[in-house]
């Protein structure tokens, strides 16, 4: 039969608010990295989108785009690879679930950090971008791109990409948040995807687009992280420049859509 | 340990709480009865900080639960109305994070959560995918987690709605045993019985208000004393019946039409048994079943709030059929 002991004063262990919110933080992306691992078949259904994209680009429109200092897949799977953490639906979706489940509930009725559930969420979808980044370099490689500019650059990249998918990671965790309902989060996480992710450098070179499209999709997010991704992974002037554009952008979204999402999360 | 006053809490249009008072003595169990919509999820969810109540204040531990809500926390555990334990974990994996995030550290969250997996008849399932437990597993699994840094207050909302009840006897023995151990309960529930057998002070809720407060004892003598309920055969006949013992019937009387069910007061007891029982045979209404029935908690919400309470998802104890409770019937 069920026995309980009586109820001690719970101890709890003093430490640091950094120290606390570290360890919170690393105890709710373990979570979510086990029920990531748990669900294979949603791990390899995301990891074919990208390769999707990538072979449709790559041998269908590829030969009608003009990239004047590259090869044409030199100039896609950098792109791509900053793309393809755009696909964060299952951010949303899984925040979504996790408050009609009552498990943010529980989470908030804890004396835990309350960054710790975003910040631990946000994390663990930087490693499915990880996974998925694998993927797209395995089938770029095979369908001919190279890195051009030497190993460190191409993992400075790969950081910048991981790095990129965190901070707008933040933004698909708020939308999960303010939709609350995972159907209607896997479309909502769309709406901010497709104008970042076509009006820019991802595909096509800026110079096909009309001048005032031009202006948007030089400087924005997405355009400025695959620049930079680019640059360094083939090569080319300005990565300085592109790098410190990008990660300003990073900066900027971590802190609007870190404070959004976590002011949300507090009253939700 | 819990006491709030004048809560209050609207969301748009609807008065989820309307000026509620509540005390909780520490060591006690007080159950919070009422049907759905209520406002029993609301008050939980105010007092474990949840959410913010549009006025009156409330305090747990001495704590205010708007100013002091991170202090609070360490002192409560909540399992809320639907399991909130991760699926896609294990049961171990559930309990090692929930005590890990009650700031417990690594080898004591894990040393507890053993020993509650044990304590909840879990230890076989331990490894298992919680996805794979049963629905009573899954409650003793939230349960768990919710006394894993052995809080003073356990608040529980609805903790036995849906459960069968083999799983529901379970739970109770569960909630006996942390009272037993000095642990403050507050519970919400919509099954009488629930509160009459666990609670020693109920709180009867309707439409965010306050109806009634008191020990179970306290309510049922609100009744007064026993009733002679009846059930009469024939549908045509029951306007008969209720012409015939108009008589005995002070002010409204206590009928379902639907199930042909008449109850009346029966001071007289015996006495008043039989004068029913020839008054019928005099007009000639023919009667399934006549007996003498002692006030449920059921009369006495019925009393409080001229409605039964709400609809049970199933038929959930056998007693309380037997006790005279009412399923299923809307005002």
């Amino acid at each position: 039969m069920i026995t309980t002991e009586a109820p001690v004063q719970a101890k709890p262990i003093r430490t640091s608010r950094g120290a606390a919110v570290l360890t919170d933080t690393l105890v709710v992306t373990r979570r979510n990295l086990r029920r990531i691992r748990r669900t294979p078949r949603m791990m390899a259904v995301s990891s074919i989108h990208p390769v999707l994209f990538l072979l449709l680009f790559r041998y269908v429109f590829g030969g009608a785009i003009h990239t004047r200092r590259f090869s044409y897949v030199d100039y896609l799977v950098p792109g791509l690879l900053v793309a393809i953490t755009l696909f964060g639906s299952t951010t949303s979706v899984a925040m979504a679930t996790d408050l009609g489940s009552g498990m943010i509930d529980r989470f908030r009725s804890l004396p835990m950090a309350r960054s710790a559930v975003l910040a631990g969420r946000c994390l663990a979808d930087v490693t499915r971008s990880l996974f998925v980044v694998m993927i797209l370099l395995v089938v770029g490689t095979l369908t001919g791109f190279r890195f051009h500019n030497g190993v460190l650059a191409a993992v400075v990249a790969i950081a910048l990409v991981l790095a990129f998918s965190f901070s707008f990671s933040w933004l698909f965790a708020l939308v999960g948040l303010i939709v609350k309902d995972p159907q209607t989060a896997q479309l909502a996480a769309f709406l901010p995807v497709f104008p970042f992710m076509f009006a820019s450098t991802v595909f096509v070179p800026l110079t096909s687009m009309p001048g005032w499209l031009q202006a948007f999709a030089r400087f924005q997010p997405v355009s400025s992280a695959v620049n930079a991704v680019r640059s360094l992974a083939e090569g080319g002037h300005h990565t300085a420049l592109f790098v410190v554009l990008s990660v300003g952008w990073m900066i900027f979204f971590l802190a609007v859509f870190g404070s959004l999402s976590i002011t949300r999360y507090r009253k939700s | 340990m819990v006491e709030a006053h004048g809560l209050s809490k609207a969301f748009g249009p609807t008065q989820a709480l309307a000026g509620v008072d509540l005390e909780a003595e520490a060591g006690q169990v007080l159950a919070l009865l009422g049907p759905n919509g209520a406002g029993k999820t609301t008050l939980v969810r105010i007092l474990t900080t949840l959410l913010k109540p549009d006025g009156g204040w409330a305090r747990v531990c001495g704590l205010d639960v708007v100013c002091d809500a991170p202090a609070i926390r360490p002192f409560i555990g909540l399992s809320g109305q639907f399991a909130a334990i991760d699926k896609l974990l294990t049961g171990r994996e559930n309990l090692e994070m929930i005590g890990q995030l009650s700031r417990l550290g690594r080898r004591e969250a894990r040393r507890r959560g053993d020993e509650a997996l044990q304590q909840f008849g879990l230890s076989e399932a331990a490894d298992r995918l919680a996805k794979s437990y049963s629905g009573g597993m899954r409650r003793r699994l939230d349960l768990a987690a919710a006394l894993i840094a052995r809080p003073q207050i356990i608040i529980l909302d609805e903790p036995t709605t849906g459960l069968d009840p083999r799983s529901r006897m379970d739970l109770w023995f569960a909630i006996e045993h942390l009272v037993a151990g000095g642990t403050t309960v507050l519970l919400t529930t919509q099954y009488l019985e629930e509160a009459d057998r666990l609670a020693h002070r109920v709180m009867v809720l309707d439409e965010g208000k306050v109806v009634a407060v008191g020990s179970p004892g306290e309510l049922k003598a609100r009744l007064g004393g026993d009733v002679v309920e009846l059930h009469v055969t024939r549908d045509d006949e029951f306007d008969m019946a209720l012409a015939a013992i108009a008589s005995l019937l002070d002010g409204r009387p206590d009928s379902d039409r639907d199930r042909l069910r008449l109850r009346l007061p029966a001071p007289g007891g015996q006495a008043t048994l039989k004068m029913v029982f020839n008054l019928l045979d005099r007009a000639g209404v023919a009667i399934d079943d006549i007996g003498i029935r002692r006030p449920s908690l059921d009369d006495v919400f019925l009393a409080l709030t001229g409605h039964a309470t709400a609809t049970s998802p199933a038929k959930p104890h056998p007693a309380g059929r037997r006790r005279g409770a009412r399923e299923g019937r809307t005002p």
